[in-house]
């Protein structure tokens, strides 16, 4: 196989959670049409063939159960890796998650710990409505305990998922349909990288220029990094030069990175998947607010869904979620 | 035993709910390819079709009244069909259009139609305890109004779909709950998912009546039902009847489904539930072929004219999106 070898970002989250389970015994995995099915947006596909059904263990469909189980096992030595099939669902099963998984380190003392990943899928663009189309970023990031992650191509997947799976502390590592490189659904093409073979991390915290510029600064996460460098290029013909910063991880956020880019261009677009308010884009704002207000030399601007439910109908979904011409527009107005 | 008018009624809704399936399937598929693409074509976003699942929608649905609620699943058509929904709208809504029932916000797993007290919804089990909410109302309100909530057989392993037998029939509640029982929750077999393999029996844990309809009988339930929704008009609380039915199209469109058994789902069609009510009610003389092939030429019409009037129907503004989100 070439070193050279292109993963979608499907193929590089399995191989991530083959390779742990390989190396650690502790390690498994369940959830929802996970086995033979590979999982319904593939995050799991050929685990069951390399590892039976012990370790691969297709559930019910009773989340409230399994992500309890998952909590228990955790304490209990093993290093589960659940699936919540669309992060949406989280609303059977969320006890667990907030009330368990996030809050027991700190109700021990630091005494136990609870190393489980909850992998799910977000986003939308695909008309599939209000209760599968959700990111729910915020929603997650808001509570402690909880560490979030969110990828945007598959070397960074691959690397994510290798940390969450060894973190001693839950994390929920939210792939974007959209980027899984899925036969049924439309991926960027960027979405798809060269991915190394051998296991690898990517330290939690640490957001990613993943482009260079010095007139304004965009900061996003998951499918909307593509949405960003697609505003970038057109920003570049125009002679506006944008930077580009992929922050891969919501919780631990790198506020470093932000704050290091702001004060370099002064100027600020925050775009998000995630609903507007009381979120990441508000957080990210407030980060620089509380630093340094002067360090811009405009008002900065938030892409997201404008606070209401994400609609079916593709024209009007398509209206309320960020994309390339909205972010340059953006951009646009800042430099004004 | 249903009369005459009941099993053309029955008839009717299924060949209607089988034809709306098929003509969907056909719609669904514009503008998919040449790679399938879920986000394109004429109807956007996940499709689950119900067709061999019509039985459990005609067979309590015809005991039903427009006052009485139904919740039904994220495979909502034949249900919604039966259920009175304007067909028209229901169509429109799925064309994401703005003379939809919700102008085009909801789409297919979000179609509520307060006008027939039907709503649906896409999470597992999430329409049993509104189920109950609506019988809790009947109740208080002094009505006789029943409440019917569908479920699938993957959704009776979901934690709230107990809560909500338990609460039911503490409070002897006017809901019959009715699994639709496919044999799949997606790619999870029943039997590798639920520990019992009839899930009426579950309803002894709750002290209520479980009944069992084996192999998509319509006229079985017919009669289970019958004395279901009685019962609850009555006020003696909640039933839970369990229906094996079949499911002819994948989860969604487009599902490779890898999973199932090749020939499962040829040999369900041998044993069609519509064209067997067809048969039987020709053979013993209920109704005539004449009779039944006016039915079937009403029900196609109705869902061509459906089809024709979303296709036909405007776009809504994008802004509408900003709308309707508080009351």
């Amino acid at each position: 196989m070439s070193s050279n070898r292109i993963l979608p970002v499907s193929r590089a989250i399995s191989e991530a959670i083959a390779q742990e389970m390989r190396a650690d015994p502790s390690v498994f995995v369940m959830g929802e049409d996970i086995g033979t099915y590979g999982g319904i947006f593939g995050a799991t596909a050929g685990l069951l063939d390399e590892f039976g059904e012990t370790r691969v263990r297709d559930t019910p469909i009773s989340e409230t159960g399994f992500i309890g189980a998952g909590v228990g096992a955790a304490m209990s030595g093993m290093r589960p890796i659940v699936e919540l099939m669309f992060v949406d669902f989280f609303g059977v099963c969320m006890d667990s998650i907030y009330n368990l998984a996030a809050k027991n380190t700190y109700f021990s003392g630091g005494n136990c710990k609870v190393p489980m990943v909850i992998m799910t899928a977000t986003g939308g663009g695909y008309s599939d409505a209000g209760q599968h189309s959700q990111t729910l970023h915020g929603t997650f990031a808001h509570l402690p305990g909880l560490k979030v992650v969110a990828p945007s191509n598959a070397y960074d997947a691959k690397g994510l998922m290798t940390t969450a799976i060894r973190d001693d502390s839950p994390v929920i590592f939210m792939f974007h349909k959209g980027l899984q490189g899925l036969a049924w659904m439309a991926s960027p093409d960027a979405a798809a990288t060269v991915v190394p073979e051998d296991a690898y991390e990517i330290p939690f915290g640490q957001a990613k220029v993943v482009r260079e510029g010095k007139d304004v600064t965009i900061i996003t996460l998951s499918m909307m990094v593509h949405r960003a460098l697609a505003a970038a290029e057109a920003l570049a013909k125009e002679g506006i030069d944008a930077e580009v910063v992929d922050l891969r991880t919501i919780v631990p956020l790198d506020r470093e990175t932000i704050l290091i880019s702001v004060a370099k261009t002064g100027r600020l677009i925050v775009v998000d998947e995630d609903y507007k308010s009381f979120g990441v884009t508000g957080e990210i704002i407030a980060t620089v607010a509380e630093h340094d207000p002067s360090c811009l030399k405009a008002p900065p601007r938030r892409l997201a869904v404008p606070d209401v439910p994400i609609p079916y109908s593709r024209v009007m979904e398509r209206f309320v979620l960020p994309n390339a011409d909205t972010i340059a527009d953006a951009a646009r107005a800042t430099l004004r | 035993m249903p009369s005459k008018s009941q099993i053309l009624w029955m008839y009717e809704a299924m060949e209607k709910a089988r034809y709306y399936e098929d003509t969907m399937a056909a719609v669904y598929m514009e503008g998919k390819y040449p790679k399938f693409d879920i986000g394109a074509g004429t109807v956007p976003g996940e499709m689950h079709l119900a067709a061999g699942q019509e039985p459990c929608a005609a067979g309590v649905c015809v005991h039903l009244r427009a006052d009485d609620a139904v919740t039904a699943t994220h495979r909502p058509h034949h249900v919604a069909i039966a259920k009175g929904v304007d067909l028209k709208k229901m169509t429109a809504e799925i064309f994401g259009k703005a003379a939809g029932l919700a102008g085009g916000r909801g789409g297919h797993m979000h179609l509520l139609d307060p006008a027939v007290n039907f709503t649906c919804s896409g999470i597992i089990a999430e329409g049993t305890s509104p189920a109950v909410g609506a019988a809790l109302a009947a109740k208080l309100k002094g009505s006789d109004a029943v409440a019917v909530s569908y479920l699938g057989d993957g959704a009776a392993n979901q934690g709230g779909f107990h809560e909500a037998m338990n609460l039911a029939a503490l409070w002897k509640l006017p809901v019959i709950f009715v699994i639709e029982d496919n044999g799949w929750g997606i790619s999870v077999s029943k039997a590798k998912s639920t520990s019992v393999a009839d899930n009426s029996v579950r309803a002894a844990g709750y002290g209520i009546p479980g009944a069992h309809v084996a192999d998509n009988d319509t006229l079985k339930l017919f009669d289970v039902a019958e004395a279901a929704v009685a019962r609850a008009r009555r006020g003696e609380g909640p039933t839970l009847i369990e229906v094996e039915t079949y499911r002819y199209y994948g989860h969604f469109q487009g599902d490779p489904e890898l999973y199932r058994p090749k020939g499962e789902v040829a040999a369900l069609k041998a044993k069609d539930p519509i064209r067997r009510l067809r048969d039987a009610a020709i053979a013993d003389g209920t109704i005539t072929v004449a009779e039944a092939d006016a039915a079937l030429a009403r029900a196609k019409a109705e869902v061509d004219e459906a089809f024709a009037f979303a296709r036909a129907a405007a776009e809504p503004a994008p802004e509408d999106a900003l709308t309707a989100v508080f009351a």
